[in-house]
């Protein structure tokens, strides 16, 4: 799905304070793509939304929209519309009129703000709240309306900034399934930030994730999930264990004292690499049948699955199996080739 | 549970010594003649003093307006610093009010005197003299100075409750500055705008120091008239109150008008 470049940042740099933000940041937006900004709080992430959503001009660097240079050019100017973290409805307008808000000051005609307005407010399901006063509504509720008033307006580009942040579980998993309805629907570009990388994994097609006002990694959720670049990422996504090793050959990897056969090559002979292996697998099996053996030490019921600390020559792995293992016992444990992710060995 | 009525109960009796009791006495006043006769004269009488009501209504009115034209982006944006600097600037604009009321109306008598200050001042340019004590500018001027600050504490509290974000999501929806301003800020704040407009206002409609030491005998208002039925030479107790009373009603329709301006601004929505 290579569609055309829609947003371009070229080495956005922003300071706040003296501390430095964004540091030459670079990124291709494709249209109709779910995009997802991933990352822990004050890495950039709601920065660079705001960047191309106008409330921030960048110290340097360009922002190119449809292939033209947007610096300085106003919100009210930008053909994007954004979602706010705590919803930002106008209080003292009624739920219809704050859908109609972006409509009236186009100063289109009542009876197709009317139609529109309707017509959005069936789509993300409050049809019948028109009249209602914002402060009634629930947070869901207060989300689809500020949904609604973004998409009303029909903008290239739909800015959401941790949109479901403040919603509980279940109504945040809805919300997700419903946000990539949207999306497909409309067939526009979202642009999502999210510090859950759950949440990023869910509803993306791209995922780009963040550290300290830069990029670590551009790619789909399987890629990012299965083929992170570096320790940070792996860590990022999901628990993981990320192990010193050497790269002995191709398709040979040493780590945890023993040569495990994988599917990575390229490598010079012989170099430190970083891998990363997932708790869910790492199989366990009794000790004998097992490339390498470990020590159980703490067994934590999760519901699907028995979270496992074990001790292996004194390092911790974290382990998730669905068999229960007992504190204090040896176990084996076996790696498939597939299942060894391979990164550079970054220094510090 | 104890009835929670019980605890307003003694204002209420101090309500009713000192409010209704002596509001019924003017009432009383207002409707009989010097030998305590019931008489509507006092109130139809009003009317040959109709000019003075009007300028009291106009120079009220013009020291409002400037008053909401200053304090409305002061408190916009006293409402957009750090607290700790909003802090700072509060007491700052508070810090006039400390200096007592006729002092600072005094002060401005010998600024604005024909040999005052700023006539000496301007003087030395070979400007003027101007004529500014005795005028009606000169009241508004004492209206302003010394009621501004009530008219920005309520804009400052109102701004204060408007997150940046619900500023950001108009701006983001297309609107431009005034278009923010007249849709947002000013909807949004209107409950201060109104409460504002009342302290201004009604202070201002019925202030008889402010005329009387900046305005001279030309710029007579209604609070110099009513004072004049009670201590000056008119000594007239009947008229006095019938003024009183008028002036009281006038007072609540502003204050019902600025109210219904203020449910709008906050309920809006009109479909």
């Amino acid at each position: 799905m290579e569609n055309n470049v829609i947003v371009s940042l070229k080495d956005i740099v922003v300071d706040f304070d003296g501390a430095r933000i964004l540091d030459g940041l670079s990124l291709d937006i494709h249209d109709k793509e779910f995009v997802t900004f991933l990352g822990p709080s004050g890495c950039g992430k709601t920065t660079t939304l705001r960047v191309i959503a106008g409330f921030i001009e960048p110290k340097s660097g360009n922002i190119f929209f449809d292939g033209k240079d947007i610096a300085g050019l106003p919100p009210y100017k930008r053909q994007v519309n954004t979602v706010f973290q705590k919803y930002a409805l106008f209080p003292h307008l009624n739920v219809f009129e704050n859908v109609a808000f972006g409509l009236r000051l186009k100063k289109l005609p009542e009876n197709e703000i009317r139609s529109k307005v309707l017509e959005m407010l069936e789509v993300v399901g409050l049809k019948g709240y028109e009249r209602r006063n914002i402060a009634t509504m629930s947070g869901g509720q207060q989300q689809r309306v500020a949904i609604a008033r973004g998409l009303v307006n029909q903008p290239k580009i739909l800015l959401l900034d941790e949109p479901l942040g403040a919603l509980d579980l279940k109504l945040r998993k809805e919300m997700q399934l419903e946000l990539k309805r949207l999306q497909r629907e409309m067939n526009i570009t979202f642009v999502y930030v999210t510090h859950d990388q759950e949440e990023a994994l869910t509803m993306s097609d791209t995922v780009v994730v963040m550290n300290e006002g830069n990029i670590q990694q551009i790619g789909s959720p399987e890629d990012i999930y299965n083929e992170p670049k570096n320790a940070f990422v792996a860590d990022f996504i999901g628990a993981s264990n990320i192990l010193d090793g050497i790269m002995i050959r191709d398709f040979l990897v040493e780590f945890a004292g023993k040569e495990f056969s994988c599917v990575d090559k390229g490598f010079k002979p012989n170099t430190p690499v970083q891998v990363v292996v997932r708790p869910e697998d790492v199989k366990v099996v009794p000790m004998v049948q097992g490339q390498i053996a470990g020590l159980v030490k703490e067994v934590i019921f999760k519901g699907v699955h028995f979270e496992m600390r074990v001790d292996v020559e004194g390092r911790e792995w974290l382990i998730h199996s669905t068999q229960a293992s007992q504190p204090g016992e040896l176990i084996g444990m076996c790696i498939g080739p597939d299942e060894i992710h391979i990164m550079e060995r970054q220094e510090g | 549970m104890i009835k929670k009525k019980s605890l307003a109960a003694p204002y209420l009796v101090w309500m009713v010594i000192f409010m209704v009791v002596p509001l019924l006495i003017v009432i009383g006043y207002a409707l009989t003649d010097k030998s305590g006769a019931f008489t509507l004269s006092n109130l139809t009488t009003i009317g040959r003093y109709s000019s003075v009501f009007a300028r009291s209504l106009i120079l009220a009115a013009e020291a409002t307006v400037i008053c909401l034209i200053l304090a409305f982006p002061l408190g916009y944006f006293l409402s957009r610093l750090r607290s700790s600097k909003q802090h700072t600037m509060l007491m700052l604009i508070m810090l006039p009010m400390w200096m007592n009321f006729l002092l600072r109306t005094y002060a401005w008598m010998s600024l604005l005197e024909n040999n005052g200050l700023i006539n000496k001042f301007l003087g030395l340019f070979g400007i003027g003299p101007f004529n500014m004590i005795n005028t009606s500018g000169a009241v508004v001027l004492g209206m302003v100075y010394n009621y501004l600050p009530y008219m920005i504490l309520p804009l400052y509290t109102a701004m204060t409750k408007i997150e940046d974000s619900v500023i950001e999501a108009a701006q983001d929806l297309g609107a431009s500055s005034w278009g923010t301003l007249t849709k947002v800020l000013i909807p949004m704040a209107s409950p201060g705008i109104a409460t504002g407009i009342t302290m201004v206002f009604v202070p201002s409609v019925s202030t008889f120091i402010i005329s009387r030491m900046l305005g001279g005998g030309s710029n007579l208002l209604i609070g110099d008239l009513i004072e004049l039925q009670f201590l000056g030479n008119s000594y007239n107790f009947n008229l006095g109150a019938a003024m009183s009373l008028v002036l009281m009603v006038i007072v609540l329709l502003c204050m019902s008008f600025t109210n219904t301006f203020d449910e709008e601004g906050l309920e809006g929505g009109a479909m």
